[in-house]
């Protein structure tokens, strides 16, 4: 049996390795290790709890804005003011959140999975940082890599105005201050609402003009990868972007049978059977579980934990709100998919795969762009953004929304004004996680077994995999690998 | 032809915050740093980013490799993020070598070294209180293990694009880098935020907003502006668009050491003695 482990894994938010096992050119085995661990749950402890928005925003500086917005409705619930938010400080957060979505789904098309199927170094130069690179597969015509290598550099300047858009009322980018419990921190202006505009017609146009055609191209060019990497066929939403009348984008399940089913946060638990935790916390949910480190125990390999919904294993992320949108029949999403599933002739069973989360990342880029000129028009100048938080003596809440990458939950207990307890379950703690209690191994784990291995000194498969569900490892706040005895393995073997 | 300067981008214990905001400099674009001389005659080339870079595994770590052998004394190192040490820095690896080691084997061997970041500057988030993982700076673990090449810290969580740039060209120029008591360029953090603030006309009249959203100076809210040392009133962020105090927020004291204990509540104020006292750099 053959192993590959590539480690580093590259293009991706942190620190991680993955190691698979062939049997007859195919995965037999996988296993995504993240190898850094900061503890941030243990840094929480004892803080004022309106700090939790800025403070965990800290985990991931590619999307900080999503631990700001999920933390802000955690603090928003525990300080019992979730329903007295005004609609500016609700809409504000939204556009933020929105511009960050933009921002992330961009950069990852572009700059962190484009270069495993556009020869960058043909057109740029073979020059650092774009060589060396894994080479053969690169498939597309002379003008459409071009195209596309042409799109990444300007991509560089697109995704850079996302940013300057969400600065417009977040103040600055990464890191934005501009949401917090109670609401926002900026009363809006013409001015401000203007400026806003601005930035986001000028990214409209590359979505519209680069992103879907781009994608588009890809999915033609490597047809074939709407069939690699399924992974594990049941999506879960917690549904995204809180308006006045619910969720914009839906929450829920889809089976593996294809069939929807309501979400009941209650249902979530983390199993730690093959992570460095204490199994006595095994099973629990986030609001009554505590973070016990056990680096020494037997049979795990990582510190994230995997979290399950009723003891099953989902998939999180641009692809699983498609699923769960595409069934609650959620008019943008279907509006923007539909089409181009014809175009492809594609049924919705067909798109679970590589390919797949990278197309609906694109809809969902479309749909975003049109969504955020209708907010930033609900905007009311001069009016309140902000309700008063008072930090309680006791409470608890917990706050659950969506990231560029997947559904994210906080949750918050406080005592004496502080902070008692902080859980975050992040979307990467969903697709990295490893095998849970019954032995069932993570949704990217599941995604690599059973694919084929072309060509074992350039194994594109995988990183093609393991890239599409767009990890990212410091997100993962638990991962580590304590396996300091077994570090030496980023060799092909 | 141009002299290049070959750079390794190295991510420890961090959030790749600094390197977004690279990604986010405006006065030079990303491209024009990647492709272009950025002071004449000399250019960077950049041939470790792990955010960035087309290749992975074995083939990066050989980068790294070679490097360090090939252009002993010549690369610059820009680190990001703290160095976990904590049982011999097991909490953070990459390859086959911890954060530490690698950091360390690095610093030896390079022409300057850039700690980008409070976490690489001064230990920052992950090196907060209990500091879990045993966190350090990027200057304490050179100093704790006898490498002695220069370090500029540029602190901020993250540190503006133009400062990390500046500091670069400064010194691809060969001009002095003047750095203060704690490692920063004075060029960038030489003043104190509140000295130039678009508010401070409020403070010296006594006008305190008193809730987020409203007119005056966010002393009273909690804005650390007057213990902290940096330039962004003046330069404003993303491209001038905006910044922290512009959009209603108090400053949270990011580029001082011992951030965020130091500078925390964030929305409390606190007297220049709690500050004063909690301040303890190396």
């Amino acid at each position: 049996m053959k192993k590959i482990v590539i480690d580093p894994i590259t293009r991706i938010e942190g620190h991680m390795a993955v190691e698979t096992l062939l049997e007859g050119g195919k995965v037999r085995e996988a296993k995504s290790s993240g190898t850094l661990f900061r503890g941030f749950e243990i840094i929480l402890k004892n803080r004022d709890p309106r700090d939790a928005a800025r403070i965990t925003q800290r985990i991931c500086g590619v999307c900080p804005a999503i631990h700001a917005y999920t933390s802000a409705l955690c603090l928003d619930d525990a300080f019992s003011i979730k329903d007295k938010i005004p609609h500016n400080g609700r809409t504000i957060r939204n556009l933020i959140l929105g511009s960050n979505f933009l921002q992330s789904h961009i950069l990852h098309f572009y700059h962190l999975a484009i270069p495993d199927y556009v020869d960058l170094g043909k057109v740029v130069g073979k020059v650092s940082p774009f060589i060396p690179a894994y080479e053969g597969d690169f498939r597309l015509s002379e003008e459409a890599n071009a195209n596309l290598a042409t799109h990444y550099l300007q991509a560089l300047d697109i995704r850079r105005i996302c940013q300057e858009m969400l600065a417009v009322f977040g103040g600055k980018m990464p890191h934005n201050v501009g949401i917090i419990a109670g609401g926002a921190t900026l009363t809006p202006d013409i001015d401000r609402i203007n400026h806003f505009k601005g930035k986001l017609k000028e990214i409209q146009a590359f979505v519209e003009n680069a992103v879907l055609p781009d994608v588009l191209t890809l999915a033609r060019a490597y047809r074939d990868y709407f069939e690699v990497g399924r992974g594990c066929g049941s999506f879960l939403s917690y549904g995204g972007f809180v308006l006045e009348e619910g969720r914009f984008l839906q929450a829920g399940i889809v089976n593996s049978d294809m069939q929807f089913e309501e979400l009941d946060p209650e249902n979530i638990a983390e199993q730690v059977k093959h992570s460095w935790y204490a199994d006595s916390e095994s099973g629990k949910n986030p609001s009554r579980e505590e973070t016990i480190p056990a680096p020494e125990k037997e049979g795990s390999y990582s510190f994230i934990k995997s979290p399950r919904y009723k003891g099953k294993v989902y998939e999180v992320g641009p692809l699983a709100r498609l699923m769960v949108n595409y069934f609650t029949k959620q008019e943008e999403i279907n509006r923007v998919a539909e089409p181009l599933l014809k175009e492809l002739s594609l049924q919705i069973e067909d798109v679970p795969s590589v390919m797949g989360r990278h197309l609906a990342r694109a809809i969902e880029c479309k749909v975003l762009v049109e969504a955020m000129s209708d907010w930033v028009e609900e905007l009311i100048p001069g009016e309140a953004v902000y309700t008063e938080a008072e930090i309680p003596e006791e409470g608890e809440g917990y706050g659950l929304a969506e990231a560029p990458r997947g559904s994210c939950g906080h949750w918050i207990k406080i005592s004496d004004r502080k902070i008692a307890r902080y859980q975050v379950i992040t979307p990467t703690a969903w697709n990295a996680s490893p095998k849970d209690d019954r032995g069932i191994p993570g949704p990217i784990e599941q995604a690599l077994i059973g694919t084929e291995i072309k060509d074992e000194e350039n194994p594109f498969e995988v990183v093609r995999i393991v890239r599409a569900f767009d990890p990212c490892l410091a997100c993962a706040v638990h991962l580590v690998d304590m396996r300091g005895k077994d570090l030496g393995k980023y060799r092909i073997a | 032809m141009s002299e290049e300067y070959p750079v390794v981008w190295f991510q420890g214990a961090g959030c790749t915050g600094c390197s977004v905001s690279l990604l986010n400099s405006a006065s030079l674009k990303f491209k024009d740093i990647l492709l272009d001389e950025i002071v004449p005659g000399k250019k960077l080339n950049l041939r470790f980013h792990p955010t960035v870079m087309a290749g992975q595994g074995e083939m990066i770590i050989n980068v790294l490799r070679d490097t360090e052998k090939e252009k002993k004394g010549e690369y610059i190192l820009i680190v990001e993020g703290a160095v976990p040490t904590l049982n011999n820095g097991i909490f953070g690896a990459v390859g086959e070598k911890t954060i530490l080691e690698r950091v360390l084997e690095l610093g030896k061997n390079a022409l300057l070294t850039v700690a980008v970041g409070n976490c690489a500057a001064y230990g920052g988030i992950p090196a907060a209180k209990p500091n879990p993982t045993g966190c350090k700076s990027v200057k304490r673990v050179f100093a704790e293990n006898g490498v002695d090449t220069l370090t500029v810290n540029l602190p901020g969580c993250p540190p503006h694009p133009d400062w990390m740039v500046g500091t670069l060209s400064v010194a691809l120029r060969g001009l002095p880098l003047d750095l203060d008591e704690i490692g920063r360029p004075r060029l960038f953090y030489g003043k104190t935020i509140h000295e130039n603030c678009e508010r401070r006309a409020y403070f010296d009249k006594g006008k305190f907003a008193q809730k987020f959203g409203e007119e005056g100076c966010l002393y009273e809210l909690g804005c650390k502006g007057p213990y902290t040392s940096a330039d962004c009133p003046l330069r404003e962020w993303n491209n001038g668009v905006n910044w922290v105090i512009g959009a209603g927020s108090p400053c949270l004291g990011c580029v001082e050491p011992e951030f965020p204990d130091s500078t925390s509540p964030f929305y409390r104020k606190l007297s220049w003695e709690e500050m004063k006292n909690e301040k303890n750099c190396d």
